[in-house]
């Protein structure tokens, strides 16, 4: 990036004066991080949404305000899948959102098997007639094999269903999170074939300069950002805004 | 966890230990290699500075330069200041003298708080203290919920009064309960919450000034790298800790966090979080940890792991019939079972001095689902069988595979480890040392089972 800001002032494609060499820097930064245009696919019916991601990211949360937009905002009927069969009261803290956004939750016993939730949630939505899955999983270290493998088989119980689904597998990351955040989505991805990014609690002090990485290393775009606890303050990402964020002092 | 850091430092060790003296600038060049390292592993620039600073002017006196093995004497120094800067040999909690000790835990959202807090209960509760934990996330959805779930598990008592009462009134409560039942900890547990949002610091220092705690603990994700530290930083500014819980630290190669930390913000690391199971937690030794970086092995973090969970009368019990050749598929069980007791054979392995450079102990993925099928097939043999495995038949065989699940591949295989340890054994009880090649056998015999699929717990 910066071999190729210099090879434009030397050229004289941008003027070498500090305001435009900032904006030229702005508009590379978000070209690559803005990958390919993509917007969240849910043109199937039901379309289904798989989210991963480590402990503590904000998987839960992030669907919580994804099935509220979906539902109030765009009047889609949203089904949830509580596949968090692990943490406790993982399944609880998804029946608050599910309430909150009008959506229906289907659940497992605690330390069931996440595939059969899931399993079960397809059937569900397809019985009703619901435009939206979403899955939520158990959070896992991307550096855990074998919770790795199970995460895959989730994905395959869904296939097994639906062929081309998931539509959409989000992964969540921490924007706090150091280089690590790009060994978890090359190591997410190499198990689950992860769609996109949520970079979350971009409320903080962090700006969030991984996904910079994982765009331009991974080709996986960023597609949601969250900024806060409310439901409003999740977004969709705009690069450009990222990258003025990113240079700002 | 550390495994990139631990293998750079440890090349460049070992480079440096191969040389019969050492000049002014091999030192140079060696202390190169560990800022480089350092670096990588998102140790905070200043930290990394300092460090090699201080580790420079170390490795550059005439003691070192001029003793018989300066490259020894270089891999004590780095050691030595490696546990330094980790806060060398380890801090305690403050405890009370009476009434229950309070600790405090705060963190950003998600660095795991409640876990951590169940996980310190359970600590406590194993050196058999009466704990309860304190619910008072009230924003987090479920999160009282999870609380008491953790909570029961850890075997600790939970006050909760759901999510409509205020935090600051939760924990003045929970403590009179806890001063009532003469409870000897409460841990109090609160929301997430980010240095910057002045409403929740305020209700923490309100918390804090209710429950006056004998010790503020920070929960940090080790993952967060040169960030966790701002975030310390700036939360020691608003709010005093104590001390820090890293957690997450499996999930990490680099532990740059864990590194930087101490130096930091003046706080040393008091507990560490490793793994997904409640037992996954462990008070923070520097000087060990230190060790376990420079491929040292942490021996005395095994034995003490040892003597928590080996019963010594089981124990002899076993020597005694391993001398006198009675040791049956039944007292190899009971040996098993206490090894595992221990925790995950990849934690142990990583305690064993020089064990983490062997590259394919690392790679092989230690399968505590292998000990899993052997515990099942063991299971489902009758009595004679385990005391006398010779009885096993082609008809046993299928008996047992089809009991356990397993193939009969595997209870063959079963019984011809069990049968080459026990020479191993007649051979050890005779004062002869098993040869290598036996000893070979026995560990190469395990290796062509199938994987097992995925296993939580």
């Amino acid at each position: 990036m910066v071999e190729r800001l210099e090879h434009e002032v030397e050229s004289g494609a941008v003027p070498a004066d500090g305001v435009a060499v900032r904006d030229r820097l702005i508009e590379i930064l978000a070209e690559v991080a803005s990958t390919a245009r993509a917007p969240i696919d849910l043109s199937a019916e039901p379309a289904i949404l798989m989210m991963v991601g480590v402990n503590g990211t904000g998987k839960t949360t992030t669907i919580g305000k994804i099935a509220w937009h979906l539902s109030r905002e765009m009047g889609l009927s949203v089904v949830m899948a509580a596949a968090d069969t692990y943490r406790a009261a993982a399944a609880e803290q998804l029946e608050t959102w599910a309430e909150r956004a009008g959506a229906e939750l289907v659940r497992g016993e605690e330390g069931s098997d996440p595939g059969a939730v899931a399993y079960d949630a397809i059937n569900a939505a397809r019985a009703r007639g619901a435009d939206v899955v979403i899955v939520d999983t158990a959070g896992r270290l991307h550096t855990q094999a074998n919770l790795m493998d199970e995460l895959a088989k989730v994905r395959r119980v869904i296939q097994k269903q639906i062929p081309d689904a998931p539509h959409e597998t989000l992964i969540s990351i921490d924007a706090t999170t150091g280089q690590n955040g790009l060994r978890q989505a090359k190591l997410f991805s190499e198990a689950v074939e992860v769609d996109g990014v949520v970079l979350t609690k971009l409320d903080g002090t962090a700006k969030g300069g991984i996904a910079l990485a994982i765009a331009s290393d991974l080709d996986i775009p960023v597609k949601l950002i969250g900024v806060g606890e409310t439901l409003e303050d999740l977004r969709p990402f705009d690069p450009a805004d990222y990258a003025k964020a990113l240079l700002a002092e | 966890m550390f495994d990139q850091l631990s293998e750079r430092l440890q090349s460049t060790l070992s480079e440096v230990r191969s040389r019969g003296k050492l000049s002014e600038s091999d030192v140079d060049s060696a202390m190169r290699e560990i800022r480089l390292a350092l670096l990588e592993a998102d140790v905070n620039f200043k930290v990394v500075k300092s460090f090699t600073k201080t580790l420079k002017e170390r490795c550059l006196g005439s003691e070192v330069l001029e003793s018989l093995d300066p490259g020894q004497q270089v891999v004590k120094i780095v050691n030595e200041e490696l546990a330094a800067l980790m806060g060398g040999t380890g801090s305690e909690l403050a405890m009370a003298s009476s009434g229950p000790t309070v600790i405090l835990m705060a963190g950003l959202q998600g660095s795991g708080k409640t876990t951590a807090c169940a996980k310190l209960a359970q600590f406590f509760g194993k050196q058999g203290k009466d704990v309860a934990l304190a619910a008072c996330d009230v924003y987090r959805p479920a999160a009282v919920e999870q609380l008491v779930t953790m909570g029961k598990r850890a075997g600790a008592h939970v006050y909760e009064r759901g999510t409509e009462a205020d935090p600051v009134d939760i924990a003045t409560w929970a403590l009179d309960e806890a001063r009532a039942e003469r409870r000897d900890v409460l841990i109090v547990d609160t929301a997430g919450r980010l240095h910057i949002d002045q409403d929740l610091m305020a209700e923490l220092a309100r918390i804090r000034k209710q429950t006056k705690p004998h010790d503020v603990l920070l929960v940090v994700d080790a993952m967060t790298g040169q960030d966790a530290v701002g975030v310390a930083e700036s939360f020691a500014e608003v709010a005093e800790f104590d001390g820090v819980v890293m957690t997450k630290l499996d999930g990490d190669a680099r532990g740059g966090a864990a590194l930087s930390v101490k130096a930091v913000t003046g706080k040393p690391i008091l507990f560490a979080s490793t793994g997904e199971k409640i037992e996954d937690f462990d008070k923070f030794h520097p000087d060990r940890m230190a060790q376990r970086i420079l491929g040292m092995g942490d021996v005395l973090s095994l034995i003490e792991k040892a003597e928590q969970q080996v019963d010594e009368k089981e124990a002899e019990a076993l020597q005694e019939k391993m001398l006198r050749d009675q040791f049956g598929l039944d007292d190899f069980l009971t040996q098993l079972k206490q090894v595992r007791k221990m925790g995950p054979l990849s934690g142990l392995i990583g305690m064993l001095p020089g064990m983490g450079a062997l590259k394919q102990l690392k790679n092989a993925p230690l399968d505590e689902g292998e000990l899993d099928r052997v515990e099942a097939i063991i299971l489902s043999m009758t009595p004679q069988e385990r005391a006398n495995p010779g009885l096993i038949n082609g008809s046993r065989r299928k008996r047992i595979a089809n009991g356990s699940g397993t193939k009969v591949q595997n209870v063959n295989q079963l019984v011809k480890q069990f049968d080459q340890m026990k020479v191993m054994m007649k051979a050890m009880a005779g004062g002869q040392a098993p040869t290598p090649q036996q000893m070979a056998k026995l560990a190469g015999a395990g290796q062509r089972a199938p994987r097992p699929r995925a296993r939580r717990r």
